[in-house]
């Protein structure tokens, strides 16, 4: 079990048990919903959706039950940070549950566990009993006496689309893990076909801090469009990998500084999903409003062969499609026959240009997150890196 | 299989239906306890879980063929999940890849002749800043070397 001092200036700040469940019970709902509004807090996930418009949009809604889960299901390539909040602050996340519980008035929590992390399930599980023991969960939640509460854990089998909240969402309810249309989005129809509330680990791991101290004391840090911090979580060529609390806003170079990232040639942000962007731009800013990421920085330093980069990334994704529409399920089978002709210096640029289309209309015409990001590696690595991808040796990759 | 297989298996599936709770949503924690035991879920034990759950069996293998760590044909004791994602590709996947099937004389995908062991590659498993790494069932191994993986199996024969 890890257990390391952090350092950060919010998420890791300093937190006692119990504090932002106290502090949430002894104000209103309305308080809470003010607080988080005020926060500007934004889905870690990567999405970015506001989530004091998803939690008033559940709060308002009339229903039987209503549900919070957690997508614990973190499957991006490159991406450990919610590895290290459940292990070493599940105080953090389970409160934000309960918080989010209570304002939107849910009795039960679910936390969909990723199945590659079936070995926190114990210690998840005891923490959760010990939580029931200090009546921070169950019945009449520290003597309120309209408020009932309790989180389950549900593991997931393996499925990357799974990440996708409607497809949690199925894979929940007992079904394969496809994709559902949106809308209905899951605040109105979620899981059992009630309003549902889905976040990030991150997000909920948020709750607390922000109910404690306030949104104003959150929005000081980051930026204007991106407020608080962000939980980066750093692997490849760097002498510290791990995961990093920074506000918004860090550029590139310094976050490489940090690290301790020397000859770096490019940085994959965003996991395969994401983009790769060359030293040109290592100046641009992590943010919403500039790079948009859930946390994944890969590094690749000058002796990597980024066609085999890209290979890796669209091997992953003709594995993890779920093949419920055809642009993701061919798609990517044609992207990735692409780079093995590259490879094998067997291509036409005629043909290559027309993979690179083909990865815009999977952009448009996929129906989920996977199929709509899962070209941005293929097109930003073939356009950022293609002096040395097809001026190399005979076409052959340089090598 | 025999009666007695049969009937047992039947036993134990009713036991957790009553334990999740007979509907529709408890059907892959069924399914992951099934294969957690078994390391598979046989054509009976799928036909009992959808009489027990009152679903079409099609619909219980339809899921069993959607997720990875669900399989419908007989895996090792011991399941090796070598994390083949980019991170720890570049930390040296590929000679522990190696040195794993040189010690088992068996190929990623294929099961060991005595089904002590499953060697199978997986997709990121959330330890790319400790790469390479694996998961061995419930368990996940770091920092791993050639001759660190071999130990590890060494000791689980």
């Amino acid at each position: 079990m890890e257990n390391k001092k952090r350092k950060g200036d919010v998420l890791f700040s300093k937190y006692n048990r119990g504090e932002g469940v106290k502090k949430a019970l002894s104000i209103t709902r309305e308080d809470i919903l003010f607080e988080l509004r005020d926060s500007k807090l934004k889905g870690r996930g990567g999405a970015g959706f506001p989530t004091a418009t998803k939690w008033t949009i559940v709060a308002a809604a009339i229903a039987d039950q209503k549900y919070i889960i957690c997508n614990a299901d973190e499957g991006e390539p490159g991406t450990f940070k919610d590895r290290v909040l459940l292990l070493e602050y599940p105080e953090l996340v389970f409160e934000g549950m309960v918080i989010a519980g209570y304002t939107i008035g849910a009795t039960k929590g679910i936390v969909y566990l990723r199945g590659e992390y079936e070995y926190m399930l114990s210690s998840l599980e005891d923490y959760l009993a010990s939580m029931r023991q200090d009546n921070l969960l169950g019945k009449n939640i520290l003597g309120n006496s309209n408020f009932d509460f309790d989180i389950m854990i549900r593991l997931g089998s393996g499925a990357y689309v799974c990440g996708e909240e409607t497809a949690l969402i199925e894979s929940l309810e007992g079904n394969r893990g496809e994709a559902r249309n949106r809308p209905p989005y899951p605040v109105n129809t979620g899981y059992m076909g009630m309003p549902t509330v889905v976040n990030n680990v991150e997000t909920l791991a948020s709750i607390p801090h922000i109910i404690n101290k306030g949104g104003e004391w959150y929005r000081k840090h980051g930026t204007d469009k991106s407020s608080g911090s962000k939980l980066f979580s750093v692997s490849g060529d760097c002498l510290r990998p791990g995961v990093y609390e920074l506000p918004w806003g860090t550029t590139i170079s310094e976050l490489l500084k940090i690290v301790g990232a020397k000859d770096t040639k490019a940085v994959q942000v965003g996991g395969a999903s994401g983009i790769c962007l060359p030293k040109s731009q290592f100046d641009r800013s992590l943010a919403y409003e500039d790079v948009a990421t859930g946390g994944s920085i890969m590094i690749f330093n000058e002796s990597r062969n980024m066609l085999h980069v890209l290979k890796n990334f669209m091997e992953f994704f003709v594995e993890e499609s779920c093949g419920q529409c055809t642009p993701c399920r061919i798609g990517n089978v044609k992207l990735l026959e692409g780079v093995e002709m590259i490879e094998k210096g067997e291509y036409k640029f005629g043909y290559i240009n027309q993979l690179k289309d083909l990865g815009k209309t999977m952009q448009v015409a996929s129906k989920c997150g996977l199929g709509q990001s899962s070209s941005n590696a293929f097109i930003s690595i073939l356009e950022n890196f293609k002096e040395e991808i097809f001026n190399g040796n005979g076409g052959g990759n340089g090598k | 299989m025999l009666v007695m297989e049969k009937n047992a298996m039947t036993e134990e599936i009713e036991l957790l239906v009553s334990k999740y709770g007979q509907s529709r949503s408890s059907l892959i924690p069924i399914l992951q306890d099934i294969q957690r035991k078994h390391k598979y879920i046989p054509d009976f034990a799928q036909q009992e879980v959808a009489r027990l759950l009152d679903i079409h069996p099609v619909e219980v293998f339809s899921v069993i063929s959607f997720y990875s760590f669900l399989n419908t044909t007989p895996k090792g004791k011991y399941i090796v999940r070598l994390c083949q994602t980019i991170s720890c590709d570049m930390q040296g996947k590929a000679a522990v890849a190696k040195a794993i099937e040189r010690e088992l004389g068996i190929k990623f995908g294929e099961t060991s002749r005595d089904s002590k062991f499953t060697l199978e590659f997986a997709n990121c498993v959330g330890m790319c800043d400790q790469g390479p790494a694996m998961i061995i069932n419930e368990r996940v191994y770091s920092k791993l070397t050639p001759e660190k993986a071999v130990q590890i199996l060494n000791e689980l024969k």
